[in-house]
């Protein structure tokens, strides 16, 4: 593997700020319905080094998150108030307020975003070799040489195998190969950020698996800052440090992997954890939410749960609840969480493992 | 009394949502116009047919809106009685060839192998054969002075691109899951059809209905032009043929005569393409039912 | 008892010379009244072919497909359709399952009064609106007049539930009936059709990529897992999960992601020694799996095709080396 000739660019400090800096954030649309207010006032940081998964159900904004940050959301999308703050180097840029080129210049080499491996991802008539190119020579790199060299490298990290996929046609890789060839890519121009856009969805079990490990590897040993958008569960609890769960275009909570998993405060987030089953896991209890995720046109008042939430009262009809402090590194917008967490102590989220062979013990301090 | 307040529905909603696109609506109020023109106008103005040597082509005036032609007669009495006719056996053109292609495309895309194969082959060498020569060749042979006659065999001749388009579009609906629901539930081939296919084409097939309207008034027109046609009355394209015959093209004062049912096809013309911007926004389901 | 369906070497074959592929490959199974069974596998493995063979709605190259113990090929052309009622099928994607044009009254009382199950007017309408009920959309009143894209993906799944029981089916082939519908409902969806099996004495089979989704909804039922067209392991649910016998079972189970940090870190993880699964065009000889297999011994795996062989754990795996041999998932 050529990992140590990669010249990644992961250990920078920014003088010990975020590299990434959302602040109150909105974006909305306008339609017919009326207004579509997708996010409604995000602030979060993104510490070097870490990854975060977003998780939610559809409406709930992550993807328009993701989206917003390197500036690819529909023309009629509105983006005020909110500041994107973004840091590299020492400089400092308010991503909402860069020109167009620059923004050009921003999405390849300082925060890339990896789609979903579809078709259209790619454009179908060039080669991989000729994308990478393209890519290359719009950002002022022409040594053609080094492009080659660095793609090759950047094709054996992603585990493929350089003389066949590179000059290959998009349609002539399968999806797994296809996903691989696009964060490769994403990585040529040497990124700081990486926002994963569900990267695993509609591929095999398997194929995923490898995905998977690939992040890992990303995450373990180059300390890439991520950000992973998904439905899924599982790619937040296989690959996240941190966990934001949105509701309704706003975070709801945020904290630590393990805090979200095992000791969730928002009852939402308690809700999507009950509702997923486990393969290894013992044989669980699962519950759904009731009701259906809101119309983002014709929010619901107060708390956006509440009209789905077993712990609401009339406080949260009235108002609707900020972030606050539940723990350590561990923020909750409910003002029932301490119910939550009682609720936890008669319940707790213990799965247990289901497999008879050798049964492991999952420590008692996590599951608390 | 149900059924009238639907129909009022309906038409509310397809007004409602014709007027989302702009252009599409200004062409739908000016195809109205147009409508209301040729076929009320003709009861209020009378066709001037009166010989009137002191006024041969004179050029738009108050009193001839647009002027009149050699032998003194107004143009616009002419315009209004003239579009009629036109407008008839266009519609009837285009209502059978939309027809054909409706029933049989889907019919050919559901039923599939031999049924499918026969009417694609004939498609197939309709389509091939050159249209205009075709038709000219036959109005030779045929006598064709009745314009219902004339419509229905300008349709008959018209419908095979549309049917492969139709036939597509069906094709590509079949492989819906509804479809596959309703085969599961044992609907039968005409719910299919009618219930599941054709309502979710309707855009498709209301603006290839325009599109075959528009191109049975230009095929018509120039078989009345060449003098194929021997359709007596008077109507936009025998005015056309008449001034070219008799040579207005050669001199200006001439020049409103061969003009003014020009502009009148190219109006109609324009307004219908341009209406169906909003048709489209009219009958697709989803918007449909949004309002 | 006697199985409500049995399926005996069915195979389905796709395209001609060259580009034919054999989607499906001699797969037999049997399905009891009452049982709740799992067909599982990835995309292109043949599953969601194998369950439309089932419903009738796509025909077997070769192959039986018995419904009640009649083979459908040999009934005459109203007990096919009694055979067609009787088996209705659950699609994956809500936002397709439903003409977009129709109202939910137009869905449900268009095969009622097509097969007479109601008469015209108010019972059809009274029939829509207990049917609405019984899939959980209440009020019913307020749903009946709605069009599909004013529904939620999990309201739509439901009406087309509602639909398939319009008919009184006695089997409801559900093709990855859940995959699409927001990760919060999934839940309520299969408890609902976990209780139209007691309630309405209908059998499932419930085909999905989503092992974690099977093992909740199948557990006291089986799984069957399929690998390029062909059967490679079946058995009872809890079996199965605990104790996979077959390699591709195992690097499948071992390979699905976990919505639990702990159990992620400590899953075993199966090395595979190829990653890109073989096209249908060009599959290998003797066991399809052989390229991949951890487990591979030559001059056995790539020779013939291994037989499903029953072990006394319960079930049936396709795989003469490891049959014997146990593995576990985590570490």
């Amino acid at each position: 593997m050529a990992k140590n000739k990669l010249d990644w660019h992961t250990g920078e400090q920014n003088n010990g700020r975020a590299p990434l800096s959302l602040e109150n954030v909105h974006v909305s649309y306008a339609t017919r319905r009326g207004k579509v207010r997708a996010i409604r006032g995000v602030t979060l940081d993104l510490h070097a080094g870490e990854s975060l998964a977003l998780i939610g159900e559809s409406g709930s904004g992550k993807s328009t998150l993701g989206l917003a940050i390197v500036r690819l959301l529909p023309e009629t999308a509105e983006t005020s108030p909110g500041v994107i703050t973004y840091r590299r180097d020492g400089r400092e840029v308010d991503v909402l307020r860069l020109k167009p080129n620059e923004m050009r210049e921003f999405r390849w080499s300082e925060c890339a975003m990896v789609f979903q491996a579809a078709l259209n991802a790619f454009n179908p008539v060039l080669k991989v070799w000729a994308q990478a190119l393209d890519t290359a020579k719009a950002h002022g790199w022409h040594d053609k040489d080094a492009i080659r060299r660095r793609l090759v490298e950047l094709l054996e990290f992603v585990q493929l195998d350089p003389k066949r996929v590179i000059d290959s046609y998009p349609h002539e890789l399968s999806g797994g190969m296809r996903q691989r060839v696009l964060l490769a890519l994403s990585l040529l121009l040497n990124p700081q950020i990486l926002i994963l856009d569900e990267p695993t969805t509609a591929l095999d079990i398997i194929t995923q698996r490898t995905i998977i490990k690939l992040l890992r590897e990303l995450k373990e040993e180059q300390h890439f800052t991520m950000i992973f958008i998904s439905h899924d569960l599982a790619i937040a609890a296989e690959l996240a440090d941190r966990v934001a769960t949105m509701y309704a275009g706003r975070v709801v909570e945020l904290g630590a992997s393990d805090d979200i998993f095992y000791r969730p405060r928002h009852p939402y987030t308690l809700g999507l954890i009950r509702a997923v089953p486990t393969v290894t896991g013992g044989f669980e209890q699962l519950f759904s939410i009731p009701g259906s995720p809101p119309d983002l046109v014709e929010l619901p008042s107060g708390c956006k749960f509440h009209p789905r939430c077993a712990f609401a009262t009339d406080r949260c009809k009235q108002e609707e609840p900020e972030l606050e402090e539940v723990g350590p590194g561990h923020t909750a917008a409910c003002w029932h969480w301490r119910e939550v967490e009682a609720e936890l102590q008669r319940n707790p989220l213990h799965r247990g493992a289901l497999n008879v062979l050798d049964v492991i013990e999952i420590d008692e301090e996590v599951v608390s | 009394m149900n059924m009238i307040r639907d129909i009022l529905n309906w038409l509310g909603t397809t007004l409602k949502l014709m007027t989302y696109n702009k252009a599409g609506f200004i062409g739908f109020l000016a195809t109205c116009t147009i409508l209301v023109i040729c076929l009320i106008g003709p009861f209020f103005i009378p066709l001037d047919t009166r010989t009137k040597l002191d006024k041969i082509y004179q050029p738009p005036s108050t009193e001839h809106w647009f002027g009149t032609d050699h032998q003194g007669r107004d143009i616009f009495s002419q315009i209004v009685h003239g579009g009629k006719d036109v407008i008839y056996v266009a519609a009837v053109a285009a209502f059978l060839s939309t027809f054909i292609a409706v029933t049989f495309g889907t019919l050919s895309a559901f039923a599939g192998g031999a049924v499918d194969g026969f009417i694609m082959g004939l498609t197939d060498i309709i389509l091939t054969i050159p249209q205009f020569p075709l038709l000219a060749v036959l109005a030779a042979f045929i006598k064709l002075d009745n314009l219902t006659f004339l419509g229905l065999f300008l349709g008959l001749l018209s419908w095979p691109a549309l049917l492969r388009a139709v036939r597509s579009q069906a094709l590509s609906l079949k492989e819906r899951d509804f479809v596959e629901a309703a085969r599961a539930l044992d609907l039968g081939a005409g719910h299919i059809i009618f219930r599941e296919l054709v309502p979710n084409m309707m855009t498709y097939i209301v603006i290839s209905f325009t599109l075959a309207l528009t191109a049975a008034v230009y095929t018509q027109v120039g078989l009345v032009l060449l003098g194929l046609v021997p359709v007596s009355s008077s109507n936009w394209g025998v005015m056309i043929s008449l001034a070219w015959t008799q040579g207005a093209i050669f001199f200006r004062d001439a020049m409103w005569r061969i003009m003014m049912p020009i502009l009148a096809i190219a109006l109609f013309q324009l307004s219908v393409i341009t209406m169906t911007r909003s048709l489209e926004l009219a009958f697709n389901p989803r918007l449909r039912t949004m309002v | 008892m006697a199985p409500i369906l049995e399926v005996r070497n069915l195979t389905k074959q796709f395209g001609k010379g060259k580009e034919r592929v054999t989607a499906v490959d001699s797969v037999s199974f049997a399905i009891e009244p009452g049982e709740t069974v799992c067909l599982v596998g990835e995309s292109g493995c043949g599953k969601s072919t194998t369950g439309r063979m089932v419903a009738g709605l796509l025909e077997a190259t070769s192959g039986e497909v018995l419904f009640e113990g009649k083979n459908i090929k040999q009934l005459d052309s109203a007990a096919f359709r009694r055979y067609r009622q009787s088996v209705q099928i659950i699609h994956q994607d809500p936002y397709s399952s439903l003409n977009p044009t129709q109202t939910v009254r137009q869905i449900l009382t268009a095969p009622l009064l097509r097969h007479n199950k109601v008469k015209p007017g108010a019972t059809a309408e009274k029939r829509a609106l207990e049917l609405l009920e019984v899939v959980d959309l209440t009020p019913a009143r307020d749903v009946i007049d709605k069009y599909p894209h004013q529904l939620s993906g999990g309201q739509r799944q439901r009406v087309a539930v509602a639909r398939a029981l319009t008919v009184d089916p006695k089997f409801i082939v559900a093709d990855e009936a859940v995959s699409m519908v927001d990760v919060s409902i999934r839940v309520s969806i299969l408890t609902m059709l976990a209780r139209l099996k007691e309630e309405f004495h209908v059998t499932f089979l419930f085909i999905t990529h989503d092992l974690a989704l099977a093992k909740y909804f199948a557990w006291e039922g089986r799984i069957t897992v399929m690998y390029l067209g062909r059967i490679v392991e079946d058995g009872p649910t809890q079996r199965l999960i605990t104790d996979p016998r077959h390699p591709y079972t195992q690097a499948l189970l071992s390979a699905v992601p976990e919505a639990d940090p702990e159990l992620a870190q400590h899953k075993r993880q199966i090395e595979l020694r190829g990653a890109e699964i073989p096209s249908l065009l060009a599959l290998p000889p003797g066991c399809t799996f052989h390229p991949r297999c951890p487990y591979f011994a030559p001059g056995l795996c790539d020779v013939a095709a291994p037989p499903l062989e029953a072990i006394p754990e319960g079930g049936r795996v396709a795989c003469p080396v490891r049959r014997q041999e146990r593995v576990s998932l985590l570490v």
